[in-house]
């Protein structure tokens, strides 16, 4: 090549380089670095992991969707809340981007603090504490009800079920498990419960020890009330505890009417077999009848045809697809982008129950609607909302000793 | 509040107790002979309760029949322990004693989390919703088993360090260690005899423990903590101690809760501790040091 060619080819490059829309400058990330904390040890393991599998359905499903990668970083918060706060640090120091958990309010409350502090954002899964989102933090979003939220939709819900089913019942006892969770929850109980007209009184409340071993003081204490219903704010291993304790005190309640979780979980069901049938929960739940929902059912079911669809997935799920979204809106995984992104967001083709995934200025999801769902030969049916439902309620509930 | 309440609570704390008070029997005939604490307690009955399960899940075999197995298995298990591993720590520090019991339990758990995993898991019998109804009070059926073999497996090992020379032999080193080297006992094999049996007990509680709950690996510090409760309260290192240790933290937690909050029932056997500790520090049936 002479030395005018050489000269003319430089020039000719460079032109088209400061010319090209694919320039370095303008690169942008592939993949978006995110920090999964779950409480996958510890008392809250078995959700932790059932959440996790969440996480792994979800990484297909939004694929599917075609929105951009997410690079997941795991972290275990060992169900306890300063590992939790220890693990989002350190996740953060490791490059995430973005943080995702933790299942638990006390636990998210802590992460919340770090993501606040560090300025990474922060979507919550699961939690259901309201002070979370009363902060005035800028980078905490929240696609999960608050424990008021819970509260008034599980009465709402409760009315319709009676009304569908042409039973109610006349008194009830009030039980819940003494955490975060659990204390918020019966903190709101009487205030929500007093602007509905319910069919029942409410004896209680009774609180139980989280790690409790035995639960038969708890359960003859409530018997002794005479209550037709059990009205439940539990976690898994105490549904199990309480169910049998249920069983062996000869107590055949007409309806369990849980606020929580655990009574719909899998390990419930297949804990305690036919005696698993028959609780109503009142909790985030999935729209059946939702496009993404048929997408999302379909995925888990050919990833574990054994475990029902349940709260844990689907708001894990959604968590991450909204993390997805605003990464594919902002166009960048800068920290401050991404907030103005994810407080931008309006899914309507979502999974929960309600018109979809929007926040409000305090980075809450005030839109959310929650279910009635029934636990019916090991699978679970929604029951309420009508315009979410997939089968009618069937109350009272059968009693243990004929099954 | 009925009545009847009270009594069938009383009637279930009571039931539980037993069995929690076989379980630290293990830990007291152990302190009592070796002076070792053993801080592994807990964790080695969840070994227990988990050889039941695996029983029970791939053979079907009901725990109630598996006791005397498991319990054996158990002995083993505390024996080669006791010679291998913990005898050369006889005569050290009581630091180095509790970083090595504690370094076994930690092992212990971790490898229970990698075979079985995090979540709780049971057994469900023929027998496990099962209730008696005695007028009023409805007992529940697995305790009323359960506490009936922790008093059977108790009365032998009561049997067995009365009247066999081998107890009595134990029971010496006991008391006189020194003494009952001179007399020609072998001191080492009797202590990995007592740890063995020591064990057994734990196994024994274990394999009825998985009757009333699930198990987790999370929950072995719990019973160990608790088992101290039992001992210290009974009196550390006297075994009728640790019996009625078990039956008043079964009673007093099952009370506690009915009459004031049941959140807080672990309060009142800690209540009770403290108060055991402040008017009689040796426990309720121990002796006093020289």
């Amino acid at each position: 090549m002479k030395r005018r060619q050489f000269n003319q080819a430089l020039a000719a490059a460079g032109t088209l380089a400061a010319l090209s829309p694919f320039g370095i400058v303008r690169a942008q990330p592939k993949t978006l670095r995110v920090g999964v904390l779950l409480p996958r040890s510890g008392v809250q393991a078995g959700i932790g992991q059932d959440c996790h599998r969440g996480v792994e359905v979800g990484m297909k499903v939004l694929a599917e969707l075609g929105l951009p990668g997410l690079d997941i970083m795991n972290g275990d918060t060992e169900s306890n809340v300063d590992v939790a706060r220890s693990r989002a640090e350190r996740l953060i120091a490791e490059g995430a981007q973005l943080l995702v958990g933790a299942f638990d309010s006390g636990q998210s409350t802590a992460i919340a603090q770090v993501a606040e502090q560090r300025g990474i954002p922060f979507v919550i899964n699961i939690a259901a504490a309201p002070p979370i989102t009363e902060q005035g933090y800028k980078f905490v979003f929240r696609n999960f009800p608050t424990a008021p939220m819970i509260l008034r939709d599980a009465f709402a819900n409760q009315l319709e079920v009676f009304a569908a089913a042409g039973a109610a019942p006349k008194s009830a006892v009030f039980m819940h498990v003494n955490d975060t969770f659990g204390v918020a929850m019966q903190k709101g109980f009487t205030a929500v419960m007093s602007k509905f007209t319910m069919p029942y009184t409410v004896a209680g409340p009774i609180a139980y020890d989280p790690a409790a071993r035995d639960l038969s003081v708890e359960v003859a204490k409530a018997r002794a009330t005479g209550a037709e219903a059990l009205i439940m704010v539990s976690r898994l291993n105490d549904a199990i505890l309480i169910t049998r304790e249920l069983v062996k005190q000869r107590w055949n309640p007409m309806a369990v009417l849980s606020m929580g979780p655990g009574w719909y979980e899998d390990q419930y069901l297949r804990t305690l077999g036919k005696l698993s049938d028959g609780p109503l929960s009142f909790v985030p739940w999935y729209d059946p009848n939702k496009k993404l929902s048929k997408v999302l059912e379909a995925a888990h079911a050919k990833a574990f045809p054994d475990i029902n669809l349940n709260t844990n997935h689907i708001y894990t799920f959604e968590a991450l697809l909204v993390a997805a979204d605003a990464f594919k809106r902002a166009g960048s995984a800068d920290p401050k982008a991404l907030a103005e992104a994810i407080r931008a967001t309006d899914i309507k083709d979502n999974v929960s129950t309600g018109p979809g995934i929007q926040f409000d200025p305090k980075g809450q999801n005030d839109k959310l609607r929650n279910s009635a769902i029934q636990n019916r030969g090991g699978k679970l049916v929604a029951v309420a909302p009508k315009e979410a439902a997939n089968a009618k309620p069937e109350l009272p509930m059968r009693p243990y000793s004929k099954r | 509040m009925p009545l009847e309440i009270y009594l069938n609570v009383a009637a279930s704390g009571l039931l539980t107790g037993l069995v929690y008070g076989l379980m630290a029997l293990g830990l007291s005939v152990i302190f009592g002979v070796v002076r070792v604490v053993n801080f592994a307690h807990g964790e080695m009955m969840t070994v227990a309760m988990y050889l039941a399960l695996v029983l029970f899940t791939a053979l079907r075999l009901d725990p109630l029949v598996l006791l005397v197995p498991i319990a054996a298995a158990l002995f083993v298990f505390g024996y080669l322990l006791q010679s291998a591993i913990i005898n050369p720590f006889i005569n050290r520090p009581e630091h180095s004693q509790f970083m090595l019991l504690v370094a076994i339990a930690i092992i212990l758990v971790n490898a229970q989390l990698i075979v079985f995993g995090p979540d709780a898991q049971g057994v469900t019998t023929g027998y496990t919703y099962d209730s008696f109804q005695l007028g009023p009070v409805i007992v529940d059926a697995v305790r009323v088993y359960a506490a009936g073999a922790a008093l059977v497996v108790t009365a032998a090992l009561f049997s067995f360090f009365r009247f066999t020379l081998t107890g009595k032999a134990i029971r010496a080193c006991a008391d006189n260690y020194d003494g009952a080297r001179v007399v020609g006992l072998d001191v080492k094999r009797l202590y990995a005899l007592t740890f063995g049996l020591g064990a057994a007990c734990v196994g024994a509680a274990g394999t009825m423990l998985i009757l009333v709950g699930d198990v987790t690996p999370a929950i072995g510090p719990a019973y160990t903590l608790l088992a101290f409760v039992i001992v210290i309260t009974g009196g550390l290192g006297s075994m009728p101690g640790a019996l009625l240790g078990g039956l008043l933290i079964g009673v007093t937690e099952a009370l506690g809760g009915v009459l004031f909050v049941p959140s807080a029932k672990s309060m009142f056997a800690f209540g009770l501790l403290v108060l055991v500790l402040l008017f009689r520090p040796q426990g309720i049936l121990g002796r006093k040091a020289h």
